[in-house]
């Protein structure tokens, strides 16, 4: 007999984004830390990341892995896009946040006062996971003007020229990574969340409707 | 302007990781650093061939999709003279000052599927239609440069030597140690040039003298300097850096 506030029906996490989660944190490893050292090659801004932060040992070994690795993040992020259309996710999940929600909640977090409860994102969640899932399509666009500047003129133009879509790629690559350490953060603030990634555990009270 | 030898050489010691690399053979066994053993966790050393390997089948993956993406008709985008880069960059595998002058009795070799075998002095091939472009030179790095060339269409060359336009590759041969090679549709693209002017003047050795290739719609590495021969060939001829892991096709 299921207990009250123990909905067996649905995960948290449906399986689909909890395989597709662990193939962005491979896919996105790939391709920021191959990129690290492709950027390596030849600064386009007066720093460098630190060598043995870099994968693939020198430019053709970085460039083969981010080359290999594109195609896992560009399918996985096609699944996904997919299945959030169609199941519903982004509509029940993710909607967009208003601007009021989203102060109420970062002002919560921000004084300790916001709960967490797997399987329901607050307004800050909202606005984080969207604002990474537009950052990784435009990164995919980006990185479409970088390799291919001549077949993809147009969007080349669109982005301002070679040298402006090099640095954009660069400063989303910055946005990206900034997410991941808030959200690793979180994460280990809340170690919950991390086993609701790996197995199926229901949402919680007041989680998904 | 003085600051064009200062600025323009790539050090020594910018490429001498990359030199080294060249005496190891089978260098992806070598390509997984610390950052690459931490996202595989779980995998022992051993299989790093496996890796190896799956890299460069992905890289083969690629070459049919860039060749899918490829258009004869689609052209890089020119840009007007006052864009041109100066001081433009030297760049070679080596540093500039091993740059070699023209060998005595230099003549342009012409080999493989071809009818018409005779080499090609520089007052011959001035004799062939000419064009001139100023696109973006985009190397493997990320750097890239507007430069200024013109010379004769490899298309018109190759017409003109009665080359089997069947054959799938096209391969050239630097007397400086270079080789590389493209396909035969880029090979045919009316920008890919054999460039015999460099801003408007004769190319000098730094810039490819006395006859080099231009080709916009692949990265820097394709648009080799200083030949000596070029062969149109059914085999796969790899080339200096694509036999140690570029990937070949390298379209942009």
């Amino acid at each position: 007999m299921p207990l009250p506030h123990q909905p067996t029906r649905t995960a948290a996490h449906p399986a689909i984004i909890r395989v597709l989660h662990w193939v962005w944190v491979y896919a996105i490893g790939c391709m920021v830390f191959s990129g690290w050292e492709i950027y390596n090659a030849s600064p386009s801004l007066p720093f460098s990341f630190p060598r043995w932060t870099g994968l693939g040992g020198w430019l053709g070994g970085a460039l083969a892995w981010h080359f290999s690795a594109m195609w896992l993040l560009t399918l996985s992020g096609i699944i996904y896009l997919a299945y959030g259309s169609a199941s519903g996710h982004f509509r029940r999940d993710l909607g967009i946040p208003t601007p009021r929600a989203v102060v109420r909640d970062l002002w919560s977090a921000l004084t300790f006062r916001l709960g967490h409860r797997i399987g329901r994102y607050n307004a800050v969640q909202r606005l984080l996971y969207l604002g990474v899932i537009g950052a990784l399509v435009l990164q995919v666009v980006t990185g479409l003007a970088v390799w291919k500047p001549v077949q993809f003129g147009a969007l080349v133009s669109l982005l301002g020229g070679y040298p402006l879509a090099r640095n954009l790629h660069l400063t989303i690559m910055f946005l990206i990574v900034a997410f991941a350490i808030v959200h690793v953060v979180l994460v280990a603030i809340f170690p919950r969340t991390l086993v609701s990634m790996i197995v199926g555990v229901p949402a919680e009270p007041g989680g998904r409707a | 302007m003085n600051g064009l030898r200062r600025l323009a050489a790539v050090k020594f010691k910018d490429i001498q990781p990359e030199l080294r690399q060249l005496q190891r053979r089978g260098f992806l066994r070598n390509a997984l650093s610390l950052g690459g053993l931490a996202l595989l966790t779980g995998c022992d050393l051993s299989t790093n061939s496996g890796v190896d390997a799956a890299l460069r089948s992905v890289l083969r993956f690629d070459d049919k999709v860039q060749a899918a993406l490829f258009s004869g008709k689609r052209l890089a985008q020119t840009y007007p003279p006052n864009a041109v880069t100066r001081p433009f960059r030297f760049n070679a595998f080596y540093p500039e000052w091993q740059v070699r002058g023209i060998p005595d009795g230099w003549r342009l070799e012409v080999a493989g599927s071809v009818s018409e075998k005779t080499p090609w002095t520089i007052a011959a091939l001035r004799t062939l239609p000419q064009v001139e472009q100023i696109t973006r030179h985009i190397c493997i790095e990320g750097w890239s440069q507007i430069g200024r060339w013109s010379g004769v269409p490899l298309r018109a060359f190759l017409q003109r030597v009665g080359a089997d336009l069947r054959a799938p590759f096209v391969s050239f041969r630097c007397f400086d140690g270079y080789s590389t090679s493209i396909d035969i549709a880029s090979a045919l693209h009316p920008q890919t040039i054999l460039a015999l002017d460099f801003d408007g003047q004769p190319l000098a050795p730094e810039w490819g003298a006395p006859v080099r290739l231009r080709i916009p719609t692949k990265l820097g590495f394709k648009s080799a300097k200083n030949l000596q021969a070029i062969e149109v060939t059914r085999t796969f001829p790899g080339g200096f850096w694509e036999n140690q892991g570029y990937n070949w096709y390298s379209g942009v």
